[in-house]
């Protein structure tokens, strides 16, 4: 558990922790975070996926050609790891079928397809500008049921988060931002500072931490300045710039930067009493609570040499990537074939196709030159220099990571704490043979995982055949003793058959004795006469 | 004397060591050989009986007791060698007269055509078929171990065996393939 105040007191004496690795990557922000956040016109055709977040999805709650007002959920479930969608605007639902998703493999997923109307009809939530004298149950379901779930990257749903089991000693709203390109949270933080404060105001209404600290990176010191003019009066609040670093933006690292304490590799930030919430998603839940309007759209940093106009839009959820590259000028003539990474260079992924909808955590598409992003080379040797695990911001051993992923030997590459790695790509970055080392991490995790699952698989089948071979055998032994019983009935229901006959015969035998007898002593008699 | 108190003092302890032993062996009793359950666990439980034998915890007997290791075409090369780890010896190829290695599989009725004779439901050794005499039958797929044995008993042959679709669950990355590759080291 860390100590808040003595934290407090570092930070307002300049003092930070470092994390060991890291690395500086050119920043290139200044293509698309020089002009205002774009309000751009509706695409013609909105794909929504019932599933986006962390969890389990809810269950569909409207039909192919039903009409929908903008804020209307689309999705409902009862159950806590279920956060709904929202029809993104107001129009009619042409299908309801899978559709490529916004995830490495595109593989479809079930989508709503919805045909706007050109009206963008709210259908609001009752405001609870109120907040202050409401219970926080009532604020955790609003946040629900706005559908809000980390707008960071992670995608975990925010209602959960602010429902934390142990002592809060303090909040960490993140504005770091540390991926090369991408600027939305900075354009957001720049222009809507006070809807942030609002948001943050909210959180710490129902948490009730000790103190909430705002980390913004030195290199967007615009966004800095906004917040601490929102933040003014405030002593709550303490506002700290931190030195530009990648992935100094990642949970584990920027906690480790403001407090010094290690949140332990199999331990969650709430175990040291520190949660943890991206700038944009304090914006959504200000938007939930304050103006009942659900999580229907969110900021995208559209940039990349192959863009014309590289800026920061507010698009839909559901927007296809089609439409924003066209708002963005796309020029294809730049590019051997169309190329589109959503999320940063560091970790995002390369997209399966432009019909691919954005999503909640969907921070930025990347749409790079020849030059800028070449493709991937092949990937020589490692010579063994090291340099990985000098990068490496979790203090893990790349190299040795690599070896045992790249010969399946799981077993040991989990004895390195595989699953600590946090996907940075720090170690791919400084690599001098271009191997792809991230990729044979998440291989591998993948793959471990799908072991699991097929091991649970197993154990379960193994317990229901054995269930099976039991109940076959009870079966079978219940079916015996009924015969078992029923054949000693039966012989012994003849056992009495067979007394009686005796007896009957016994008697028979009597009576002709006595018959008999009777016959002599009636002859005897008569001879005497 | 000495000899008689160090045979008596001997014996005693012999007693005693004997009585803590009888004691144990009793109350710590290993019910089940703990090299069958140890090869059970390796096994991928689908119950096919490809390997001749009927179910997995049959097969893993006979392993115990000196039968080849590869017969599992279930579980594949890495079952084989996670079989050879364990019981310390060479892996080898899978036997190709038990069967080959395939993608899973999971059973699927044509339900129109099920006419309900419970034949596949007396097959099934996870009980993963759910219906009942002249009812229509379906599979649990998530119970389904694709083992196949519920194909050959169904009258009207109304049971295929459909391939398992990856899921952004179960997919898994490709090296090199494009798709999802992600950029990084390329940031000029």
């Amino acid at each position: 558990m860390i100590d808040v105040e003595q934290v407090i007191t570092q930070l307002n004496q300049g003092q930070l922790f470092e994390y060991s690795g890291g690395v500086h990557p050119p920043q290139q922000k200044s293509l698309s975070n020089t002009t205002p956040i774009n309000t751009i016109p509706e695409p013609e055709v909105l794909y929504i996926p019932v599933k986006q977040h962390i969890g389990t999805q809810g269950s569909i709650c409207v039909t192919v050609g039903q009409h929908v007002a903008k804020g209307e959920a689309l999705t409902q479930s009862s159950n806590p790891f279920a956060v709904p969608v929202h029809a993104s605007t107001s129009g009619t639902i042409r299908a309801i079928t899978p559709h490529p998703s916004a995830h490495p493999s595109g593989i479809p997923e079930m989508t709503v397809t919805l045909e706007p109307d050109g009206h963008a009809q709210w259908q609001l939530m009752p405001l609870l500008s109120d907040y202050m004298h409401l219970e926080r149950i009532t604020l955790l379901e609003r946040i629900c049921q706005a559908g809000i779930s980390g707008l960071g990257g992670a995608g975990f749903p925010t209602h959960l988060k602010s429902n934390p089991q142990k002592p809060v000693e303090c909040i960490i709203i993140n504005g770091i931002e540390c991926e090369p390109y991408i600027t939305s949270d900075d354009r957001i933080m720049r222009e809507h500072a006070w809807q942030i404060k609002q948001g943050i105001d909210i959180l710490r209404h129902i948490i009730k931490p000790k103190h909430i600290i705002i980390a913004i990176e030195d290199n967007k010191p615009q966004a800095l300045d906004a917040l601490k003019t929102a933040c003014l009066e405030d002593n709550g609040i303490t506002i700290t710039s931190v030195p530009t670093k990648y992935p100094s933006g990642g949970e584990k690292q920027l906690i480790q930067v403001l407090t010094g304490a290690e949140v332990p590799h199999d331990g969650l930030p709430i175990d040291i009493g520190c949660l943890m919430y991206n700038v944009g998603t304090c914006f959504a839940i200000a938007d939930a609570v304050l103006h009942g309007k659900a999580l229907v759209q969110r900021v995208v940093t559209l940039t990349g040499q192959a863009l014309g106009h590289p800026q920061n839009v507010w698009a839909l959820l559901g927007t296809p990537i089609s439409h924003l590259l066209n708002i963005a000028e796309y020029e294809p003539s730049k590019q051997q074939a169309q190329k589109v990474i959503m999320g940063g260079p560091m970790m995002g992924f390369t997209v399966a196709n432009d019909t691919v909808p954005v999503v909640k955590i969907t921070n930025c598409l990347l749409v790079p030159d020849k030059q800028e992003l070449p493709d991937i080379e092949d990937e020589r040797a490692c010579i063994r220099c090291g340099l990985c695990a000098e990068a490496c911001p979790a203090g893990l051993l790349p190299q040795q990571l690599f070896w045992h992923s790249k010969a399946k030997e799981y077993d040991k590459a989990q004895a390195y704490n595989l699953d600590a790695c946090i996907e940075c790509g720090a170690c791919a970055y400084v690599c001098p043979s271009e191997i792809p080392l991230v990729h044979y991490y998440r291989k591998a995790k993948t793959d471990i995982k799908h072991i699991a699952l097929e091991k649970e698989k197993s154990e379960k089948a193994r317990v229901r055949f054995e269930t099976r071979q039991a109940r076959l055998l009870a079966d079978k032994q219940a079916r015996e003793e009924k015969h078992r019983l029923a054949a000693e009935a039966r012989k012994k229901s003849m056992d009495n058959k067979g007394n009686d006959a005796k007896d009957k015969i016994a008697a028979a035998l009597a009576r002709a004795k006595a018959k008999r007898a009777a016959a002599q002593n009636n002859s005897s008699t008569d001879s005497d006469k | 004397m000495t000899l008689l108190t160090a045979l008596l003092i001997i014996g005693v302890l012999a007693l005693i060591f004997g009585a803590i032993l009888g004691y144990s062996a009793i109350k710590f009793k290993v019910e089940a050989d703990p090299l069958v359950e140890q090869i059970d666990a390796l096994l991928p439980q689908t119950q096919c009986g490809q390997c001749g034998y009927p179910g997995c915890k049959p097969y893993a007997q006979a392993i115990a007791n000196g039968d080849e290791i590869n017969k599992c075409p279930p579980g594949g090369d890495a079952t084989i060698k996670n079989l050879a780890d364990l019981m310390g010896v060479e892996p080898k190829p899978l036997d190709g007269d038990h069967g080959v290695e395939d993608v899973k599989k999971v059973a699927y009725i044509r339900e129109a055509e099920c006419i309900g004779c419970t034949k596949c439901i007396q097959a099934c050794p996870v009980d993963a078929i759910i219906g009942a005499s002249k009812q229509m039958h379906t599979v649990i797929i998530d119970e389904c171990t694709g083992c196949d044995l519920c194909v050959a008993p169904c009258p009207v042959d109304c049971i295929d065996m459909v391939p398992v679709a990856p899921t952004t669950q179960t997919w898994q990355w490709e090296l090199g393939k494009g798709v999802g590759d992600i950029p990084i080291k390329q940031v000029q």
